[in-house]
């Protein structure tokens, strides 16, 4: 009986092999997978399972993190001013992951990520309880809190960012949620959760980076660089030869204004006014590749990493003839993201330089030590300084003698540039149109502010008031005064 | 100078007992799992266990108490049996106490029962019945031929254990399978007690038949088939585990007493005709069911891709939970006390508690487990291979390949290399029956091995003894 028992023994030992191989192939082949895998709890449970940095503003916590009392997860997240804070903090939330800042720098927040291994294994020794690394951001809470207040229960977005440096200081949009509502796993939670998916207001769209906007007549400022760098207009008092009821090229159509005086207005004026026909002709004469070029310069087609990342403002580039003298007037396929425009007005406000725009300022170790400092780079340059400082005459202009008078500080020694638009959309335009403001203040030791605001649809006002200047240029103003008043 | 000098006797050579050798590895078996609990009880707490002492005490009192007596009663046998299981019943242990400090499990029980009570005392009770039983086994069985006698009670006493949890009233299902029974609040795994019982059948059935099973056949295509007349064991046995298939709905038990059959009866026979019969008929059989019987394919389903239905079906969900603890654990595992395997939550501690192994002693720990249980069947197979009885041989045969047989289907089943069963790994899972059955079994084998590596009793001294002098050259 002794060789088929030697047999068997072999078929035994096939068997143990079979199970070592299929370990093998478990937990070292497809660790990753597993390990990562979506429905694996332990990424979420290791996120809550120390006290999560906190993100900071003006050097005080935005954020919290609470011991949650319950077996699955031992922290959870809270927020401070939630709504106010949620377009740049994004939500942790132990049902629903994470997104913007608190997935981006999910590492240092669960002090989890590698630069952090010095403190965590000096903290092992120390007997120190583990804990996560803040992130220190740019914004400025009085800033944040006059866009947010000043948009109140319109639907609308506000960007702030300083031109020297390209800090982002506001950041905000409504309507907005509180990511506290959901930042648990119970049923409350989740009743929240898809609440706010169902809500046709779309709260949990950050609108001040992710949806892209018509800009109406902000956008002419655009087209206003390009025919100053193109050579197009050198003087931007003279008159420029355009006929009132300038036709549309390859239509049949005119150009029409809503304003009157625009016949061969200068520059100036027609900012002051702003006159339609004007820029739509200047676009025609740079001609979409340049139009489309300095566009880019300014961001345009792109998305901006912020280090959220921002949808891309859109210049159509392939526009015939027709399609690029409505685009330079902001309408036609562009779009722009809040962001976008706030860009514009900082680069023209910082004579002409393009900083790149950053929200994180630095990561923290739990210890406070500095482990990364972002600094202020430079992006482009779409114009040059002198033509910058005209177009900052033309905008401060349109705020003393034009549209945007609702936007004046009145402070002295600063002044105040700014443009409105009114921005038509939907079929046949029968929608209600969106009103923008673009602004920056200035000193003379530099422009510390540009504000970019949208008001969507709002509720109460008849069509003919909704006009950047009435609606949007006072939160611009708000932001642009506790900008001024927190540095001076 | 090799020359012999002196006029000597043959006699027998003196064979090691090897009971130091087996006290030695008792202390690495109980230490072990001390440090082991030391180890859970730091990562959890940050502080010595309470609890340390009492179980590091207990657990070496049980080994001593197994150890004595095998010195007393089985001096000759193996020793490396005694303290592989003593390290596994030690570990499982470890691992079913470590089970209960989580806050999630204790936070389900609580929800789903309305109460918590810990496995580990309990299994620490088991483990001592299941040493008592080891020495009741070397005690009352001074000769493992003994059990010859019970052949045919063997049969009908495995054929009730193996059906009685179809008995209504007193079958429990659990998960789908159908493996328990429940009496006085006591829930019984039969299917546990009934592999050593039918090991002990197959062995006096196939001891007495074997020759008309292996002569009486014809030769066809290479391969000797049996007549008709002997088909009849084989077509029962493989009946028999069919309905344990369909109607306890567990693969496993199903393979295991059929597997066993199986390679007794090759052992037996010596040919490689049953073999193949064996195979084709497991193959046809389990098919067939697979194909008709829906609850059976349910099972088959969570086990081909777990991931696609996990939304929906409990099953899928648990067999993903199981497959992430393992993948989680890496090479190395998250240490004892560190990692998330009370995620699985239900039976954490008993069918899935290889996963807690997977997780937090990693890739290495679970090939470790599995080179001791490896190392427990090649001990019984050596015991096989010493025997000096046909019968003994067939009894260490059927309960090693009963064992690694268990083995492979309940580890091949949470590492998903096959569809799951209800069965436990031996003496690492919580559980009553399966720690009580092991110990008898490995009580057994080591009775087996006792009289097979005995020294054959000194000749009769021969009246001739001065008769075979060698003459000095």
């Amino acid at each position: 009986m002794n060789k088929p028992l030697r047999r068997v023994a072999i078929f035994c030992g096939l068997l143990i092999l079979a199970l070592l191989l299929r370990d093998n192939w478990l937990q070292y082949v497809r660790a990753d997978e597993l390990n990562t895998h979506s429905s694996n709890k332990r990424v979420q449970i290791e996120r809550y399972a120390n006290q999560r940095g906190n993100i900071i503003v003006d050097g005080k916590p935005i954020t919290g993190s609470a011991d949650s009392k319950d077996p699955y997860y031992k922290y959870k997240r809270t927020y401070t001013d939630g709504p106010m804070w949620a377009p740049v903090t994004g939500y942790a939330s132990q049902a629903y992951d994470a997104n913007q800042i608190e997935k981006i720098e999910d590492g240092i927040l669960t002090g989890n990520d590698d630069r952090l291994f010095f403190d965590r294994t000096l903290a092992m020794f120390t007997g120190e309880e583990k804990k996560g690394g803040d992130v220190v951001t740019t914004l400025s809470g009085a800033a944040q809190k006059a866009a947010f207040e000043g948009l109140g229960n319109n639907t609308g977005a506000v960007v702030a960012i300083e031109p020297k440096t390209g800090k982002i200081l506001a950041l905000a949009s409504t309507p907005s949620y509180d990511p506290s509502s959901f930042a648990g796993y119970s049923g409350k939670d989740e009743k929240a959760w898809v609440a706010l998916e169902k809500d046709k207001s779309k709260p949990k769209l950050n609108r001040a980076i992710r949806e892209i906007y018509p800009p109406g007549s902000v956008f002419k400022v655009v087209t206003a660089a390009a025919a100053l760098e193109n050579g197009k207009v050198s003087d931007i008092n003279a008159a420029t030869d355009t006929p009132e009821g300038w036709k549309i090229p390859l239509s049949t159509k005119p150009m029409v204004n809503h304003a009157k005086g625009c016949a061969n207005a200068s520059l100036k004026r027609a900012l002051d006014i702003s006159c339609n026909s004007v820029f739509a002709k200047l676009g025609d004469d740079v001609g979409v590749e340049k139009m489309t070029e300095m566009a880019e310069k300014f961001g345009f087609n792109a998305e901006q990493f912020t280090p959220v990342r921002s949808a891309a403002s859109v210049y159509d580039k392939k526009a015939d003839r027709g399609g690029n003298a409505l685009s330079s007037i902001g309408q036609f396929n562009t779009a722009t993201t809040p962001l976008q425009m706030a860009m514009v007005t900082a680069a023209i406000a910082n004579d002409g330089k393009l900083m790149k725009p950053y929200m994180i300022d630095q990561l923290r170790a739990p210890n406070l030590d500095v482990i990364k400092q972002n600094e202020p780079e430079e992006m482009s340059r779409p114009v040059s300084a002198q033509n910058a400082q005209l177009l900052q005459q033309m905008m401060e202009s349109v705020v003393t003698n034009g549209t945007g008078g609702n936007a004046d500080l009145n402070m002295d020694g600063v002044k105040v540039g700014g443009k409105t638009g009114t921005a038509q959309h939907g079929d046949k335009n029968a929608k209600r149109p969106y009103a923008w403001f673009i602004s920056y203040a200035k000193t003379a030791e530099g422009s510390p502010v540009a504000v970019a605001v949208i008001v969507e649809d709002s509720a109460g006002t008849d069509r003919e008031d909704i006009s950047g200047g009435g609606l949007a240029a006072p939160i611009a103003k708000a932001v642009m005064k506790a900008v001024m008043k927190n540095n001076g | 100078m090799s020359v012999v000098t002196n006029t000597t006797t043959i006699g027998a050579i003196e064979a090691p007992s090897r009971r130091n050798t087996e006290l030695a590895l008792l202390a690495f078996a109980v230490v072990i799992p001390v440090f082991a609990y030391l180890n859970v009880g730091l990562a959890i707490d940050g502080k010595v266990p309470a609890g340390m002492a009492g179980y590091g005490l207990g657990l070496a009192l049980l080994a001593g108490v197994a150890h004595l007596v095998v010195r007393k009663w089985a001096p000759y046998s193996d020793p490396l049996l005694l303290p592989l299981a003593t390290l596994l019943n030690g570990m499982g242990l470890v691992l079913i106490w470590r089970l209960d400090q989580s806050p999630r499990l204790i936070a389900k029980s609580i929800n789903d029962f309305g109460s918590f009570s810990p496995d580990a005392p309990k299994q620490m009770m088991y483990s001592a019945i299941g040493i008592a039983m080891f020495v009741g086994v070397l005690l009352l069985l001074k000769d493992h031929r003994v059990l010859q006698r019970y052949t045919y009670i063997s049969m009908v006493t495995a054929l009730v254990l193996l059906l009685l949890p179809l008995v209504p009233g007193l079958g429990s299902p659990v998960f789908g399978a159908k493996i328990w029974i429940n009496i006085a609040g006591f829930s019984i795994q039969p299917g546990e007690f009934a592999k050593i019982v039918l090991a002990v059948f197959f062995s006096g059935y196939l001891m007495v038949k074997r020759d008309a099973l292996a002569l009486a056949s014809r030769r066809f295509m290479g391969l000797y088939l049996p007549r008709g007349r002997d088909l009849g064991p084989i077509l029962t046995i493989w009946a028999v585990s069919l309905l344990i298939l369909i109607f306890e709905n567990d693969l496993g038990t199903s393979l295991l007493f059929f597997g066993m059959f199986v390679i007794m009866l090759y052992v037996a026979t010596e040919r490689t005709s049953w073999i193949v019969m064996g195979l084709g008929m497991s193959v046809a059989g389990a098919v067939g069911v697979a194909s008709f019987a829906s609850h059976v394919q349910a099972r088959v389903d969570a086990w081909a891709d777990p991931f696609a239905c996990a939304k929906s079906v409990n099953a899928c969900d648990q067999m993903t939970q199981v497959l992430m603890s393992f993948g989680s654990g890496g090479i190395l595992g998250t240490g004892l006390g560190q990692g998330n395997s009370d995620l699985i939550g239900f039976a954490a501690n008993s069918d899935f508690i290889f996963a807690t192994v997977g997780e937090e002693l990693g890739l290495t720990g679970v090939m470790v487990f599995l080179l001791f249980y490896g190392l427990i069947v090649e001990r019984g197979i050596r015991t096989a291979l010493a025997a000096r009885d046909p019968f003994g041989k067939l009894l260490a045969m059927g309960l090693s390949g009963a064992f690694a047989l268990q083995i492979f289907v309940v580890a091949g089943g949470v590492m998903g290399l096959i569809p799951l069963t209800g069965m436990t790994m031996p003496f690492l899972a919580y559980g009553g029956s399966s720690v009580i059955a092991n110990w008898a079994l490995v009580g057994i084998l080591i009775r087996i091995s006792d009289t097979a590596r005995r020294p054959a009793p000194a000749p009769a001294p021969s009246p001739d003894a001065e008769m075979t002098q060698v003459v000095r050259p």
